[in-house]
């Protein structure tokens, strides 16, 4: 039997900037840059981050499941927390028990396959682990990682037993310290090395090297494999299948035209998308790449066929909205300083004692439920809403809740990153009514009735103390 | 039921200042100008007054905390002095506090001050504050017409109205309170645009234009309040205004707690509404009063308030709107001085403004605007935003009607 892949979930922002919207700006300090001006990348809106789209994998793979995990991993290197568990906080979020074990990687666009491997060979018996990757990623004006970037997220669900839908067969991993490029702790950007001595002295010695040791412990050869997930240039991919001995057309889709770069994430995505279309007995080959190397290999059962992911990254490729302003992005970004005047200055501390007092409404938009009357709503608090009866309440969770818009506006006083800020209040499915800010909606899209999501966003940056605060949102419903 | 304090407390003397971006006064000052009308209005000394209430709401931006500023700004001789907030209904319930405790027997004399002082924040619209500790971790950083704007929506679903037709009953009340603001001469705005710049006027937040909101001013009003028997020994006789109904109904939470409200009125209005009326005897709205001052801090808002009053049928505000039955000829003259929309709204005074423009008319010393003999007015105000607020209703009339 042996460990594997149980079940997987993406998570790519609605947003997607047309490269020709980046160029059209940048060209005149590089016309090369034209050259990559094809395409589109995913961008993070402005209250989105690394930890947010971790929150949206994890439920996009798990679809309201509460599977008992012992672990939960959190891949990344662009983490909004230095020294503040963003693990924990996506636990908290998806309303993990505070017993799951809550671990972080980073450090490398490595670390989310080395995190995968690390859990795969303590093998059956571990328990179910939920490895997440994450990258919001963030390159300077101008330059080619601004075009070539993503922002995405997968969620990888891990456990043995008859369910496993990509039985993990072997892999090897390889620490060197060839720096293609770097970004040091206090910097905000990476520096890049040349593309031609990375493909030379990097992917053409390392990945042959870590394949070769990956595939012998499979026992396979390099014939076996059927998909290749290699999250570098296309056609250095196409390179290392000759070199290897892999069929070309082994080559699986690295979503650069459709989404981007994603970083530590990318072959996690890049895997997701091919388990997608997988077919039982399909052998895979997952790289990852970043001072060293790491080389996996599944073979897909046939359980893929029971398991999928609520959109996955067909669904969250084809559900996009077109950013047609370059300066927008530059500002969700904070890359560019805008006058957001007066009002802007309002202080946005954060009580913390208050926050963990309420860490449950706040975090995993937990409400309650009358145990007299039955009436859901929120906030949890002592005395019903509905019949006043005292200490009735129980635990009700809103975050997986159908809702509908019960009134609106769109508001171009008040301050918001994204004006006009959206928001009314929000009738759930159960009962249960709340005002919230809306998200990913448009000028115009919204109407009383107006189906809701709800999703897990950024509430508001406290500048001054570098806080980031989270709460949950309402965006727009998938027709699913 | 309680026999409230219907003809049991008499205004005797009423002031209020000039409204408006008023640059070169602070809080003191208008506090000044309001309380040297009243005090002269009621032909009393300093040293007879036995107690005070000042309401202000947005202390931290004006007068700092407590009653002090108002025992300070009028140099009162070391009387009770208690300040109170109840968001914009803080106006009123100083009179409140006042009318009270003359009902009460605890006082002869007393005095209400409302007081705001806004135009010190160095920006347009009401200052940003936070709205508690736990609130500022979940609702949306909302402001004053985003939370009043969603009422239109929920309004024009509700009744299947399009929202062009609603924009236009919206449009006619701003031109209404504009037409009667012209030759109040306290007022903060006496413009007059047409309905077509109304409707034009850039977007606050929607479906709110600017002229659908009303002016952010400085302000005060003050009343001085006793019993009629003491009102008659200072030679009030004919001209004896007293308080019929003073009643005050706030949310418990249920308009966003669940989901039994549907965000088209508001659940607080018609409470204090009955409460009011059958303290003061009124059977029906729309034939006894005889003037209103609501709560327009936004144009929809009065638009639904003339349901939840009970004076239009649901649904039939829009219709009443555009009949004119609140205009200043119309069956129930509403906002005769301008209202919040143009008299302004330093909000710790409006309440205590609404009841000077009731008392003045009732008195026939309106000037330009005085309305052909009234006996009873009302006054309303909502404090907060639709889903968290307090309605608070005063009936106002001349002693024996």
């Amino acid at each position: 039997m042996g460990a594997g892949i149980l079940g997987w979930g993406a998570y790519i922002p609605l947003l997607r900037l047309p490269r020709e919207r980046i160029v059209e700006h940048t060209a005149w300090l590089n016309p090369g840059l034209r050259a990559q001006g094809r395409g589109e990348r995913a961008i993070c809106n402005w209250d989105e981050d690394a930890l947010t789209m971790a929150v949206e994998a994890a439920r996009d793979c798990l679809q309201g499941r509460r599977p008992t995990l012992a672990e939960l991993q959190l891949a990344s290197t662009t983490l909004p927390f230095a020294d503040r568990s963003n693990a924990g906080m996506l636990a908290a979020a998806l309303d993990l028990d505070e017993s799951v074990a809550t671990l972080e990687s980073g450090g490398s666009l490595r670390c989310a396959t080395s995190s995968l491997l690390s859990r795969l060979r303590a093998g059956a018996g571990a328990g179910e682990c939920l490895v997440v990757a994450s990258e919001h990623r963030l390159a300077r004006p101008g330059s080619g990682g601004e075009l070539r970037y993503g922002d995405a997220a997968t969620a990888l669900h891990l456990g043995d037993g008859d369910d496993v839908v990509a039985r993990f067969l072997g892999g090897a991993t390889m620490a060197r310290d060839l720096v293609d490029h770097y970004r040091a702790s206090d910097s905000r950007y990476d520096y890049a090395l040349e593309e031609r001595w990375i493909r030379d002295e990097g992917y053409f010695k390392l990945v042959p090297e870590v394949c070769t040791q990956a595939l012998a412990d499979a026992g396979l050869e390099a014939a076996d494999v059927d998909t290749l997930v290699f999250p570098g240039p296309v056609r250095v991919g196409q390179a290392l299948c000759r070199r290897l001995g892999i069929e070309a057309d082994a080559l699986a889709d690295d979503l650069a035209g459709r989404c981007g770069h994603a970083g530590s994430a990318h072959p996690l995505l890049m895997l997701a998308h091919v388990l997608e279309q997988a077919r039982p007995e399909q052998v895979i080959l997952v790289l990852g790449f970043g001072q060293g190397a790491d080389a996996l290999l599944f073979r897909v059962t046939e359980a893929i066929a029971a398991r999928r992911p609520a959109l996955g990254v067909h669904g969250h490729l084809a559900l996009r909205r077109e950013e047609t302003h370059y300066l927008r992005y530059l500002s969700f970004t904070g890359q560019i300083g805008i006058d957001w005047g007066a009002r802007a200055e309002h202080d946005k501390r954060t009580a913390q004692s208050t926050a963990f007092r309420k860490r449950r409404a706040v975090t995993a938009f937990v409400g309650g439920r009358c145990s007299a009357c039955g009436t859901a709503q929120f906030p949890r608090t002592r005395a019903c809403v509905h019949c006043g009866a005292i200490d009735t309440q129980e635990e009700h969770r809103f975050a997986d809740s159908r809702a509908k818009v019960k009134s609106y506006t769109e508001d171009w006083q008040a301050h918001s990153p994204a004006p006009p800020l959206m928001y009314g209040s929000v009738s759930f499915a159960e009962g249960g009514s709340l005002m919230m800010e809306f998200t990913d909606f448009a000028p115009g899209e919204i109407a009383v009735g107006t189906p809701l999501r709800m999703v897990f966003r950024i509430k508001d940056v406290d500048e001054k103390r570098g806080f980031t605060r989270y709460f949950w949102k309402p965006a727009p419903a998938r027709s699913a | 039921m309680a026999r409230g304090i219907r003809d049991k407390v008499a205004i005797i003397g009423m002031g209020c200042s000039r409204f408006g971006e008023r640059w070169d006064c602070g809080h003191e000052d208008l506090m000044v100008e309001a309380y040297a009308e009243a005090i002269a209005d009621a032909g009393i000394d300093k040293a007879d007054l036995d107690a005070a209430w000042l309401g202000v709401f947005f202390d931290e931006q004006n007068t700092g905390k407590s009653a002090l500023p108002l025992s300070m700004a009028l140099r009162l001789p070391n009387i009770p002095v208690t300040r109170v907030e109840n968001l914009c209904a803080t106006g009123t319930e100083a009179l409140r506090g006042a009318a009270y405790a003359v009902a009460a027997g605890a006082c002869d004399i007393a005095l209400a001050m409302g007081v705001e002082k806004l135009k010190d924040t160095g920006y347009s619209g009401l200052p940003e504050r936070t709205k508690g500790t736990f609130e500022d971790l979940y609702l949306p950083n909302s402001t004053a017409p985003g939370a009043f704007a969603q009422l239109a929506s929920a309004y024009a679903n509700r009744h299947g109205v399009p929202m062009d037709d609603l924009k236009r009953a919206m449009a006619h009340i701003s031109w209404k309170s504009h037409q009667n603001a012209r030759t109040n001469p306290k007022a903060h705005l006496r413009n007059t645009p047409s309905i077509e710049d109304i409707l034009n006027a850039p977007m606050v937040s929607y479906p709110l234009g600017t002229y659908d909101c009303c002016g952010v001013s400085d302000g005060a009003a003050c009343a001085i309040v006793t019993t009629p028997e003491i009102a008659r020994s200072l030679g009030r006789h004919d001209d004896l205004v007293t308080i019929k109904a003073l009643q005050l109904a706030p949310s418990n939470g249920v308009e966003m707690g669940h989901d039994a409200w549907d965000g088209s009125h508001t659940i607080t209005t018609p409470l204090a509404a009955k409460r009011a009326y059958e303290e003061a005897g009124i059977r029906d709205p729309r034939r006894d009063l005889d003037l209103i001052e609501v709560h327009d801090c936004f144009s929809v808002t009065e638009l639904v308030i003339m349901e939840d009053l009970g004076l239009s049928p649901p649904g039939g505000a829009i219709r009443d709107v555009l009949d004119g039955v609140y205009d200043a000829d119309g069956e129930v003259p509403c906002q005769i001085d301008g209202g919040l929309k143009c008299f302004g709204h330093p909000i710790g005074a409006s309440g205590l403004r609404m009841v000077y423009e009731i008392y003045l008319q009732l008195l026939g010393r309106a000037g330009d605007r005085q309305l052909s003999n009234p006996k009873l007015g009302l006054t309303h105000n909502l404090g907060g935003i639709p889903i968290r607020n307090v309605a608070a209703i005063s009936v106002i009339g001349l002693h024996g009607a």
